[in-house]
């Protein structure tokens, strides 16, 4: 039996969103700094410009995508098959440049690329939809959706390479180049992508009815439906919206190494996942942060950049303190509901 | 044998809102008790803290003169009381023995043992007058046929204080009928009864005295023999129950017609229902539950497929397929399930009342519109808040159900639908939903509220729909609006 007696119970305060956004918010920069801090004490390396540009710069592909994953996951979704997407988006636009390229009236370098880009979003967006498409229309959990094209794209990738590499016509890869080593204004171009995406995102979720409606659709579907919202529409959106986060992302990477392999973007959808979460987004969905997901997705990517540097722990556990670092999180964020 | 139980000075807070204000009362072993009070009078929840779902906030309860602190329902139990809950709880993809037997299955060894457990199951439910294969699963019982399982599980743990929250909601006449020899049985062998129920026809004939709360506080006791059913029902009120609305001015004559719905079907629920509300005209919905009033408006309005039938809305076909379709031609309707299916609890208050117009204003968020849209609600509904950026969840019920009224009225709508509207609100609120409920039909719009409580319909409505089975079985005017009728309708018991 409780012993407080009824007449001294003093009332709580009611839990406010300010209260519960400082609260949420403040875990991943805190971390990210002191990280940092440790970094830079450990390695003088660490702390140079060139380190860091180099770490924004890889981690932008997963930053892009984890930005589009971002609002699949506050609308209560999931998607697995990033990462095979990347790799077969990959292939798809060597072989097509490579065939321009080699035809008989071949468009000219920058053409081709451009022509390549394109494709790339097309090709991305068009998977989006289907993903979108049979997780609404066709209702099928999103899981077993993204589980199922998470295999089909990669083998279809792997059928294409032949299990080997596709790789990039010399030409082009030189003309394509800067688009992944280039810099603008002393920042590498991929970091320019990663923050212009990042600032789209933002703007979208917290300042667009359809942002509004993706928290609403994740916070209960129930509700949204009965409020007029239309759903499956807002769903579909989502999906197709992270299909172009993966062209982009894919758009950057392929330069960087001007091939595709059966083993391009491998657990990339779980590095993206982490840094969603890392970054303070609910696997429920419902209410989720942008800059929480940059911020997580910048963190884990130091966490390996300090091990190269550093001695202390083998480069080869870089995976197993990531993981370390995603569970203490997650612990640090259960139980607010 | 039979338990004694006395609540002193309990009390009982979710988050922010405190629902129980200090109970004290004592019951005495071996007697029917009603329990009487409103929606939100906090009588489910001093059940579950007698049962061991809910921990008070503070308080003490005694059983049989001993202090008691029961950690869950297992504790609860073993002392012999049990709870036959309101909302079910049963677990759908199990079978009728596998749910009475739930956390207390009977075992050979380590293994279960299947052939007692479905001996007892067949004994306790012919005991309740099911009828029913045990190993039928629950997923496949209609509603009735659960509540009786629900009745079965709680006396195969043999209880000794039983508490029923309103049972009979759910139940048939002959049902019913049932439930109450079984009651009378149990009394006989000495089982202490906690009966909750709306209905106070029941009250009056199968109670030994009866309980009255309010607002979280227990406010009076009484010989059923001592008290009508007009006393009953002031008493749960707190005042005379016609001060609880304003006067009804009847629609205008020749105010034109807003919605009509002719032969509506939706499969398993409603068949061939038709009928026609004018502007300024508060219409009511009466029946049971399950009697297919909260299906027959999801479906109006595209939430259900419904397979026959016609809407019209002031003068105009219709052919509503989402909310969004219902929202475009001036119909809303606002769920019996505040939590579930009308507000956001987790979002803001002004993401919740923009929600459903925040798209017809553009594609950009105007947060200072919201903002000064949620200062005006709060001042035109009279929400009462601490914190203007609280979630939505932590106001009070009346509140919430206040802000989810503004939510919808923001789209203007010709014909409004209010499900439940007064569920789980106390007594101010609601005077404060009746007020606007009128205000909305003097606005020339038409209302309709589905109730359970009938002292609201009647007080309410210019006129009410009786619904029984998911068929029309009348609709009462002005002068034909009493309880007894209303119950006559909705339990399909006319003579």
């Amino acid at each position: 039996m409780p012993p407080t007696p009824a007449t001294e119970l003093s009332r709580k305060p009611s839990p406010t969103l300010p209260a519960l956004h400082r609260l949420r918010g403040i875990g991943p920069p805190v971390a990210l700094v002191l990280l940092c801090v440790a970094g830079a004490l450990l390695n003088p390396d660490f702390a140079t410009v060139d380190n860091l540009l180099n770490v924004l710069t890889r981690t932008a592909f997963i930053g892009i995508i984890a930005v589009g994953m971002t609002f699949v996951i506050v609308s209560g979704g999931i998607d697995l098959s990033v990462g095979s997407l990347a790799a077969l988006i990959a292939g798809v636009m060597i072989v097509a440049m490579n065939a321009l390229a080699a035809g008989a009236a071949p468009p000219g370098a920058p053409a081709t690329i451009g022509l390549g880009i394109a494709l790339a979003l097309a090709f991305g967006a068009a998977s989006g939809l289907a993903h979108g498409f049979l997780i609404t229309h066709g209702r099928i959990e999103a899981f077993i959706v993204t589980l199922g094209t998470l295999g089909i794209f990669r083998a279809v990738l792997t059928w294409l390479s032949d299990g080997g590499a596709l790789t990039l016509d010399f030409n082009l890869a030189e003309a394509y180049g800067p688009v992944y080593y280039g810099s603008l204004l002393g920042v590498p171009v991929p970091v320019w992508a990663f923050a212009l995406v990042a600032l789209a995102g933002v703007v979208i979720l917290n300042r667009t009815a359809f942002g509004q409606h993706v928290q609403a659709i994740g916070s209960n579907e129930q509700v949204a439906r009965y409020a007029a919202i239309r759903v499956d529409r807002v769903k579909l959106l989502t999906y197709l919206l992270l299909g172009v986060c993966v062209a982009l992302a894919t758009i950057l990477y392929v330069p960087r190494l001007g091939s595709a392999t059966p083993t391009t973007g491998i657990l990339w959808e779980l590095e993206a996942i982490a840094a969603v979460v890392v970054g303070g987004t609910s696997l429920r969905g419902g209410s989720g942060r942008i800059v929480g997901t940059v911020v997580g997705a910048i963190l884990l990517s130091v966490i390996g950049n300090i091990l190269n540097l550093t001695s202390i722990i083998s480069v080869h556990l870089n995976a197993a303190v990531q993981g370390v670092v995603i569970v203490a999180v997650a612990y640090l964020q259960r139980g607010r509901r | 044998m039979s338990l004694s139980v006395r609540f002193h000075h309990i009390v009982k807070e979710f988050g922010a809102v405190r629902v129980l204000h200090g109970v004290d009362f004592g019951l005495d072993a071996g007697r029917v008790v009603g329990l009487l009070g409103e929606n939100g009078a906090g009588k489910s929840t001093l059940m579950k803290i007698l049962a061991g779902h809910e921990r008070p906030t503070g308080g003490q309860l005694l059983v049989d003169g001993v202090e008691r602190y029961f950690a869950g329902p297992r504790d609860a139990e073993a002392l012999g009381i049990a709870l036959i809950h309101q909302e079910f709880n049963l677990a759908e993809h199990l079978t009728v023995t596998q749910n009475i037997f739930l956390g207390h299955e009977k075992r050979r060894g380590w293994l279960l043992d299947r052939h007692a457990m479905a001996r007892e199951a067949a004994a306790c439910l012919q005991l309740v007058g099911l009828d029913i294969d045990p190993d039928t699963p629950v997923s496949s019982l209609i509603v009735a046929e659960k509540q009786l399982v629900e009745i079965a599980k709680a006396l195969s743990r043999r209880a000794r204080l039983l508490i029923m929250d309103e049972p009979t909601a759910s139940l048939s006449a002959g049902e019913t009928g049932r439930l109450f020899a079984l009651m009378t049985r149990l009394r006989s062998e000495g089982v202490t009864i906690i009966y909750i129920s709306h209905k106070l026809d029941e009250m009056e004939a199968h109670t030994d005295e009866v309980v009255v709360m309010r607002d979280g506080k227990f406010v009076a006791r009484a010989d059923t023999a001592d008290v009508d059913r007009r006393q009953m029902a002031n008493l749960m009120v707190g005042r005379d129950v016609a001060d609880m609305f304003p006067p009804r001015s009847p629609p205008a004559d020749g105010a034109p017609e807003l919605l009509r719905v002719s032969s509506l079907t939706v499969p398993g629920w409603v068949q061939d229902l038709g009928f026609a509300v004018r502007a300024g005209e508060i219409f009511g919905f009466a029946g049971l539950v399950g009697a297919g009033r909260t299906e027959a408006f999801e479906a109006i309005v595209g939430l259900r497929p419904r397979s026959d039938g016609t809407v019209d809305i002031a003068g105009q076909r219709t052919d509503i397929r989402s909310p969004r379709d219902a929202m475009r031609h001036g119909l809303a309707y606002l769920s019996e399930d505040r939590k579930g299916k009308g507000l956001h609890v987790d979002l803001g208050l002004r993401e919740n009342l923009t929600m459903m117009t925040v798209e017809r204003d553009g594609p950009w968020l105007d947060v200072k519109a919201g903002r000064a849209a949620l200062d005006r609600a709060i001042a035109d509904f009279g929400i009462r808040l601490r914190d203007p950026d609280c979630v939505a969840g932590a106001l009070s019920g009346g509140n919430q159900q206040k802000l989810a009224l503004a939510k919808y009225l923001r789209t203007d709508p010709k014909v409004i639908v209010l499900d439940e509207p007064t569920r789980g609100v106390d007594v101010g609120a609601k005077r404060d939903i009746y007020a606007l409920v009128h205000r909305l039909a003097a606005e020339g719009r038409a209302v309709i509220v589905i109730s359970s409580e009938l002292i609201e319909l009647i007080g309410l409505c210019h006129r009410v729909a009786v619904l029984h089975g998911g068929r029309l079985q009348a609709v009462l005017g002005p002068d034909q609006l009493t309880e007894e009728n209303l119950i006559r309708h909705a339990t399909d018991t006319r003579h």
